[in-house]
């Protein structure tokens, strides 16, 4: 091997790096799914009518339902501009293991969608007046449920990229796959608000995530390759 | 080996349906409503029968490259998901009386086998979206052997958590827990139920794979030799 290849570190942080750069070059594509997730967020207190406390018992799992929905709207082209600009066959190609693009990639992804809306859910809980207690554990589940979330949806987005209808389908092929985070995510906040035990739901979603990192890169690679063959 | 599946198959099932039906005593709490089990039981057993099938052979299909194990993947899903569908109608409709609800969300077992019913449903789509076969072959093996992780949580369970679903009755430490003038027509039926899956399998792989080469020669010729 030569001198100076870039290390297996070098070569992640440079896919994330790039990405991130591609990011903030257009921003919308950041603020979009984020203004998605306030709307919704808006929508359920608006349709459910002022007063009550029906807003503080739904509220986690609102929060939760517009997370799993606007992280997926960006799922979509997480694969996709690399395919119509050439530059994933460029990825493939590359010394680097495709699993480390993949990882890199989706990590990327999280940093843009998946951090914002874990920071603007404490917002959202204030006004549907949770408890300041249960926004703490709301933060934790939603940071490690978005996680998981990015990477069963880099697996799917790498399976439906460059298919006509693959919006939809990405959708079909996720959603299921991310039920038993919402389970455990809404599950855990309700919890916390009525002041019960969370950490098993905690622990739940830490493995969940962990079992997706380590899988989700080799899963994504390969699709990546049958896809794009 | 399609029609000695069918017609065994056919009989089992006629002997189970009958005694279980007819002559199985009544459950001393349930009544005459436990009777439901002989349909619910074996096809939720096959719709987790199906589902591993498919998820081996996904993973043979990407491994040694073999388009027939693909094509049982392929002929097993619609099979898989009316199992699927058959056992949450059965399990739902029996639910009533017993439970007192058509549907529980809380509980694990359903709403796992929920899941694996939109499983086959997000892999017979991704099928049907990707034309070049060998592709959507590859791809949908990704997809299936990703959800397997589905399986043994549905089967674990009604152990794992509390669950409104009975525990194993069939398969457990000391026997089953069950009276055999109940348990025979219900391994019947499980048997009847397996074999006429294997012989609508065998059917559905067949017109896959005469589908899949419906351009080579020895298609052709079979075809021909048959309407001359």
């Amino acid at each position: 091997m030569a001198a100076d290849n870039p290390t297996l570190g070098q070569g992640l942080a440079a896919v994330v790096k790039r990405d991130l750069l591609l990011a903030f070059k257009r921003p919308g594509d950041i603020l979009n799914p984020l203004f998605f997730f306030a709307m919704v967020s808006t929508l359920f207190p608006l349709a459910i009518g002022p007063g009550g406390d029906q807003l503080q018992i739904l509220g986690p799992s609102v929060i939760w339902v517009a997370a799993l929905l606007s992280s997926l709207l960006s799922l979509h082209s997480l694969y996709l501009s690399d395919l119509e600009d050439g530059s994933l066959d460029q990825l493939i190609l590359s010394p680097q293991p495709l699993p480390l693009i993949c990882l890199g990639k989706t990590v990327a992804h999280w940093l843009v969608s998946g951090l914002p809306l874990v920071l603007v859910s404490p917002l959202i809980a204030i006004t549907y007046q949770m408890p300041v207690e249960t926004i703490g554990v709301m933060v934790v589940t939603l940071t490690l449920g978005t996680m998981s979330l990015s990477l069963l949806g880099s697996i799917g987005a790498a399976l439906t990229v460059g298919l006509n209808r693959g919006s939809a389908l990405l959708s079909m092929i996720v959603l299921p796959l991310a039920m038993p985070v919402l389970i455990f995510g809404a599950r855990t906040v309700a919890l916390a608000a009525a002041d019960d035990v969370v950490s098993a739901g905690v622990y739940f979603l830490a493995a969940y995530c962990m079992l997706a990192l380590s899988f989700s890169p080799f899963a994504a690679a390969a699709a990546l390759k049958i896809s794009n063959e | 080996m399609m029609p000695w599946f069918t017609v065994s198959g056919l009989l089992l099932i006629s002997y189970g349906a009958v005694v279980g039906l007819f002559y199985a005593p009544p459950d001393y709490q349930q009544g005459d409503a436990f009777r439901i089990i002989y349909v619910h039981v074996p096809a939720a057993y096959l719709s987790m029968m199906a589902y591993s099938i498919m998820a081996v052979s996904a993973g043979i299909g990407l491994i040694w490259r073999m388009k027939l194990a693909h094509a049982v993947a392929a002929g097993a899903a619609p099979i898989g998901a009316w199992f699927t569908f058959l056992a949450l109608a059965t399990g739902s409709i029996w639910g009533r009386p017993m439970w007192g609800t058509w549907w529980e969300w809380g509980d694990p077992r359903l709403t796992s086998e929920l899941i694996m019913l939109f499983l086959y449903f997000g892999y017979m789509s991704l099928r049907a979206s990707i034309d070049e076969t060998s592709k959507a072959d590859k791809a949908s093996a990704v997809l299936i052997l990703v959800g397997a992780v589905n399986v043994p949580i549905i089967h674990f369970s009604v152990e794992w958590w509390s669950s409104l679903h009975q525990g194993p009755t069939l398969i457990r430490k000391g026997g089953p827990a069950i009276d055999t003038a109940m348990l025979y027509p219900l391994l019947a039926m499980i048997l009847g139920f397996t074999l006429f899956f294997a012989a609508l399998l065998l059917a559905r792989v067949r017109t896959e794979v005469l589908h899949r080469e419906r351009r080579s020669r020895w298609v052709r010729n079979l075809v021909l030799g048959e309407s001359a």
